[in-house]
């Protein structure tokens, strides 16, 4: 690492870990109650599973995304952090309210809004914590000796979701209004303002890790966000279908989020071109194994499984069925686990000194993760399309359905298993890399 | 060739343009809506929320795909059915999935009825209606069955 205050992205990275670990766990307790095994239902009844499930998800990606901030800010801005205590305060109110949250959760102390479960009151304290978080970073970019374009596209990003996350905290009594702004949220966060965050760190690790030349790198980013954004914000209309609003969202949303692939394509080609051009290859090869990982299966997740079912035509019959789980788990985890996971892949040799750059465990870990969510993948997949015959266009009931396909859910369970044993090893490599040291400084 | 400030150009003029479009069509969207609800719905509106029943079920398409999707539940399954699950004092398996026992009182119960009533009657472009069930093409295939 260049600056000591570097090591601070460490421990945000940690807490990103542990609630990757419950947010399995709780995956499996979901997975073995679509099977009927659900013994727990007394302590942990699906929604609770189900809440936990999710919101571990957005918080252990934010937790990444603000450890990747810590990490890269100071780097590009070529200064220490400003205030680094103040980032561990941040860090320990996050975890707080974190735990807070997900205990509430076994309590029946949730808004029951998907995605944004966590009560009003915390809604504020994250509200704090996400400003202090955002006034350090601000404050070292200005005291920095250079303001890059990677730089201000990550911080867009991490401000942009902080704003939309005000939205989501305005009570409504019509459902209508409800889901119009929760989709703000969700919407605008996922294929909105996260790209411009995994866009920033994508640049950051092509410049890194391919010495393409940054003035070449960063005029590719303003094209990836720019059609991010030129489909994304438009492509929300594509939620508004069913929710009782205007017909216009159906064709505005049909054919913007049509567009969307077009931003995961350009990034995807973007990394591999980049990679290709890039004369000097960094040694850290896990590192470029996960980036590109990220930029080609978050094309795939979320820009052709997500085409695959975005128009009015198509969504009549497959929104609200396991089409759109599958749609999600490929897409959370290409575009954003995976950048995340790239982003501590690249960093860990740097804080900790220890450059284990390429290694059996390491690449047992990133090929085990990625057959696990494919074969999840294809699970959802199997199960949704067959939810959407049998219930949607001969009239089933849904619970008769749910038994019939039963059998993909087994499916589902030996993926998640291989999945998690990824992840088992890739924390292991976490663990044994040890903690970050002075000494690792680059002179 | 493209230079780096004519993709910033493209990126924050397309950003600019496509957001201001979007802000006209919430506008427009939202001044068609009804806000203003019969207290019944809205308390309905939160006992939903309270219990996290999107948690397990989906309404409007939007939910945890594990128990049956609501909008339509009234008209699917009658009045009567979905007060003796509201009000059950003890969980329920159907079809091998548990639900948990809410044992709503009366009002709690009239509250959620009057919720579900009222997402029923919205008009969700053919979404959740008992006819939109049966494909085009099945009917076709009924019919021609039929004869």
């Amino acid at each position: 690492m260049k600056y000591k205050t570097q090591k601070v992205a460490y421990w945000f990275w940690a807490l990103s870990m542990l609630l990757l670990t419950i947010q399995l766990t709780y995956g499996f307790i979901m997975g073995f109650a679509r099977l009927g095994y659900d013994g727990l239902h007394q302590w942990i009844p699906f929604n609770t599973a189900h809440t936990v499930h999710l919101n571990t998800l957005v918080v252990w990606l934010l937790a990444g995304f603000m450890g990747a901030a810590y990490y890269i800010i100071p780097e590009e801005a070529e200064t220490e952090l400003w205030k680094p205590k103040l980032a561990y305060l941040q860090l320990i109110a996050l975890t707080l309210v974190g735990v807070a949250a997900l205990a509430g959760y076994h309590f029946n102390i949730w808004e029951g809004r998907k995605f944004l479960e966590i009560p009003r009151e915390l809604d504020w304290l994250v509200a704090i914590d996400v400003i202090l978080f955002l006034v350090i970073l601000l404050m070292t970019i200005l005291k920095g000796k250079k303001k890059s374009t990677t730089v201000w596209v990550l911080y867009g990003g991490l401000a942009g979701a902080a704003v939309l996350y005000l939205p989501g905290m305005i009570s409504f009594d019509s459902q209508v209004l409800d889901s119009f702004f929760r989709w703000w949220v969700v919407h605008l966060w996922v294929e909105g303002v996260w790209e411009l965050i995994m866009g920033g760190i994508l640049a950051f690790l092509l410049i890194k890790l391919t010495g393409v030349d940054r003035e070449v790198i960063e005029k590719w980013l303003y094209v990836v966000i720019g059609l991010t954004f030129l489909s994304g914000i438009l492509g929300t209309g594509h939620h508004y279908y069913y929710i009782g609003v205007n017909k216009i969202w159906l064709i505005v949303g049909g054919i913007f989020s049509s567009l969307e692939p077009l931003a995961f394509l350009a990034m995807t080609l973007w990394a591999l071109s980049m990679y290709r051009k890039g004369e000097k290859k960094h040694p850290n090869k896990l590192a470029i194994t996960w980036t590109l990982a990220a930029a080609i299966i978050s094309f795939l997740g979320a820009g052709v499984l997500g085409l695959a079912h975005t128009l009015p035509q198509t969504n009549l019959y497959t929104h609200g069925t396991l089409v759109t789980a599958m749609h999600g788990h490929l897409a959370f985890w290409g575009a954003y686990a995976s950048i995340v996971l790239a982003i501590i892949t690249y960093a860990m040799p740097n804080l900790t000194g220890r450059k284990l750059y390429d290694h059996p465990r390491g690449r047992l870990a990133f090929w085990l993760s990625n057959i696990g969510i494919f074969i999840m993948v294809s699970a959802f997949a199997a199960a949704g399309v067959a939810q959407v015959y049998l219930e949607r266009i001969l009239g089933y009931d849904f619970g008769q359905v749910q038994n019939e396909i039963k059998v993909h859910f087994w499916v589902l369970i030996i993926g998640a298993t291989i999945l998690s044993t990824g992840i088992i090893l890739y924390i292991i490599d976490f663990v044994k890399y040890g903690l970050p040291t002075d000494e690792a400084l680059e002179a | 060739m493209l230079t780096k400030q004519q993709a910033k150009i493209f990126f924050l003029v397309g950003t600019f343009v496509t957001f201001a479009i979007f802000i006209g069509l919430t506008i427009y969207s939202l001044q068609q809506v009804q806000t203003r609800l019969p207290e019944d719905v809205a308390r309905g509106k939160h006992i939903w929320e309270k219990n996290n029943c999107m948690g397990c079920h989906t309404i409007m398409g939007e939910g945890a795909y594990y128990a049956p999707e609501l909008t339509n539940v009234i008209e699917r399954r009658g009045e009567p059915f979905v007060r003796g699950v509201l009000q059950a004092k003890k969980p329920w398996q159907p079809n091998g999935r548990k639900m948990v026992a809410y044992g709503m009182n009366e009002q709690d119960t009239n509250d959620m009825i009057a919720f579900f009533k009222w997402i029923g009657n919205l008009d969700l472009n053919g979404f959740e209606k008992v006819d939109r069930k049966v494909s085009p093409l099945a009917v076709d295939h009924m019919k021609d069955n039929v004869e």
